[in-house]
């Protein structure tokens, strides 16, 4: 029987997974000098959360876009649910399943919550010009079907009582929200959510994280970046660890708690020997 | 103790909130006034609001041209946010191609040429559009201003459309010539029919600009229609979102570069439908007619009248074309009096005259938030105030 207790990711219990739904081969992202992701590789499999943490400028956001493709990879690629990224345009990868969060919140400021929804909605919706123009059946059954979608999703994220207001008078943890909704409503198989938590009191962060958690039970794969390592810990089936572009450890929460090399990253610790030791 | 700072204020209606309480038959009804109303405008001959120094049918004509050339540049401009400065050029390729292939190089009849005008304008759209359309902001603002030139100077200098002389002997719309309605005159605010002025019903003459201006608002309602469907589906929508953030909406799945193509083509086709409707009105097109300052007039009246709002639009394209008529004793400072009323909106009114009603709700809410707030702190002072006597 799957997932009795919420915490049975702390204990360390390895949960089963399905197959690989993305795969990081060895991608490598240069910026002119920069090395900003060194030789990368890990998968994210269906139904799990994955976290990806690092400390500031470790690459994450980078990674998030390598592997949503607003960056190409200077050399490996990214396979997702069987296909190499390539070189699809934006909109095509997000059609392909992969929908994302902001890390600085990047709603549609002057449209209603509802609104904002329906965007993402209308990303696997067909309706053109001519539809519009004369209301023909399929204008009528998607506009329905995307008005019933975006009632979902804004429920689900508490927003309910929002969906006429624009997004720029939601308050700062309801945009966070709203943009998730928007995420969703674009039926992904893989959600990205960069920072969601961000700027939350340890409250907003504890309900955020039961509403990810909700989010994957409906049958979401969800990539998470997030700062707040006891978050992470609480909430994710398996950690990658970044640093300095670089992949540097990769298990299960309790695994990453104990390994040396992130509480290095961390907290320093080689860091500071190394410079005492060479003066 | 008397009831403090929150007194039972009637709620304030706006226009919009008053018009969308109406049963739907009172509003159909109202609109069909509304439109006989102003197809009649010009037979009526208000006397505050003719032109005393023109003929007021001929106004109208322009007024309504422009306000086709408004509604065309609000979904390229208000809607889909691209800022194009070149719009002359579809204007121009709408009336050329009337004149060139009615006159000067063929007899196609009437109504093939509006459609052969509006594919060609419709093409050109397209074709500038899809290799500038990757450029943003300022960039394609440069791109589209030389491309309006650019098609002014190919008139100018290529002898195949009869360069700086123009061409003359435009065809007119087919007449039907069915009855005479008569005008109203004035004599000071006492009307009397007018049996001498007579409009011949649909006589597309060289005199009598009244039937233009029927033909031009029909074409002005059907753009209208279409223009309110289509804002309200699936492309209005990715038109907003596009112009909010056009990278948030290509990673939830808008293609934004087709939405952005199609915004500029729908562009092209109204400015190509209203540049062949001129060059049937007027007879006569010359290279001298489409210079960068009319896409600077057809700019000022989507921008004074509040871009994304169509009605907006239409309101600043009788600004720009109707007061300078009305006025004409100060129709040479018309660029002066637009520069500060520009300036004025700038200051006052950034949206326009009528902003669009995403604006419009923005400004109600934080309006709603800082009465709260104000409440709050009043009724916070009172009780303090109480507490301290």
């Amino acid at each position: 029987m799957p997932e009795l207790s919420t915490d049975a990711t702390s204990t360390g219990a390895p949960r089963e997974f399905g197959p690989p739904l993305l795969s990081m081969e060895a991608v490598t992202l240069r910026f002119g000098g920069v090395v900003a992701l060194n030789d990368v590789s890990f998968d994210i499999r269906e139904g799990e959360i994955l976290g990806l943490i690092g400390p500031n400028g470790a690459g994450k956001t980078t990674c998030f876009n390598a592997l949503t493709g607003v960056y190409q990879p200077t050399e490996g690629r990214v396979v997702f649910d069987g296909k190499p990224l390539g070189n699809r345009k934006r909109y095509q990868i997000n059609r392909l399943g992969i929908a994302r969060t902001f890390q600085n919140i990047r709603l549609f400021q002057n449209m209603t919550a509802r609104e904002n929804v329906l965007v993402g909605a209308d990303s696997h919706h067909r309706a053109g010009v001519v539809n519009s123009l004369f209301r023909l059946p399929l204008h009528r059954r998607e506009t329905a079907d995307g008005n019933r979608l975006a009632e979902e999703l804004l429920d689900l994220m508490d927003l309910g009582h929002r969906s006429e207001d624009l997004a720029r008078n939601l308050s700062y943890g309801e945009q966070r929200r709203l943009e998730i909704a928007r995420a969703l409503a674009t039926k992904p198989k893989l959600l990205c959510l960069d920072e969601p938590a961000a700027g939350f009191n340890p409250v907003e962060k504890q309900r955020l994280m039961d509403l990810i958690r909700r989010v994957r039970d409906l049958g979401n794969t969800v990539l998470l970046i997030e700062h707040d390592m006891r978050l992470v810990m609480g909430v994710t089936d398996r950690i990658v660890v970044l640093e300095f572009g670089k992949k540097i450890a990769d298990g299960l929460p309790s695994e990453i708690r104990n390994d040396p090399a992130v509480i290095a990253a961390y907290l320093g610790v080689d860091d500071e020997t190394d410079e005492e030791g060479t003066p | 103790m008397s009831t403090p700072t929150t007194t039972a204020r009637p709620p304030r209606l706006t226009f919009g909130e008053r018009w969308s309480r109406l049963p739907k038959p009172v509003k159909i009804v109202l609109w069909v006034v509304l439109a006989l109303l102003v197809y009649a405008l010009p037979l009526l001959n208000p006397p505050i609001l003719s032109t005393p120094d023109s003929d007021f049918g001929s106004v109208m004509f322009t007024v309504a041209s422009y306000g086709l050339v408004a509604l065309g540049l609000n979904i390229v401009l208000g809607y889909a946010g691209l800022l194009d400065l070149g719009y002359v050029g579809f204007y121009a390729i709408g009336a050329y191609t009337v004149a060139v292939f009615g006159s000067l190089h063929g007899k196609v009849p009437f109504v093939l040429l509006i459609v052969l005008a509006v594919c060609i304008s419709t093409a050109s759209g397209l074709l500038l559009g899809a290799p500038t359309l990757r450029v943003r902001g300022d960039y394609l603002a440069i791109v589209t201003l030389g491309f309006g030139e650019i098609v002014r100077l190919v008139f100018l200098n290529t002898q195949w459309f009869n360069g700086a002389r123009g061409i003359t002997d435009v065809p007119r719309p087919p007449s039907l010539d069915l009855f005479d309605v008569p005008q109203l005159q004035w004599d000071g605010f006492t009307a009397y029919v007018d049996l001498g002025t007579q409009s011949t019903f649909l006589k597309f003459g060289l005199l009598d600009g009244i039937p233009y201006y029927w033909l031009t608002l029909t074409v002005i309602i059907i753009v209208l229609i279409a223009d309110v469907l289509l804002q309200s589906s699936r492309v209005g929508r990715a038109w907003e979102a596009t112009r909010e953030d056009e990278e948030a909406a290509e990673l939830n799945g808008v293609p934004t570069f087709r939405y952005k193509l199609l915004a500029f083509a729908m562009g092209a086709f109204i400015g190509g439908l209203s540049g062949a409707l001129y060059a049937a009105r007027t007879g006569v097109v010359n290279p001298e007619t489409f210079i960068i300052q009319l896409s600077i007039l057809f700019l000022a009246a989507v921008v004074i009248g509040g871009q994304g709002n169509r009605w907006g639009v239409l309101l600043g394209a009788v600004v720009v074309a109707y007061l300078p008529e009305r006025f004409r004793e100060f129709a040479e400072f018309r660029v002066l009096a637009f520069g500060l009323l520009l300036l004025l909106l700038a200051n006052f009114r950034p949206q326009g005259l009528l902003p669009p009603r995403r604006a419009r709700r923005a400004k109600a809410a934080a309006q709603e938030l800082e009465e709260l707030e104000h409440s709050g702190a009043a009724g916070g002072d009172t009780k303090e105030g109480g507490i301290r006597a």
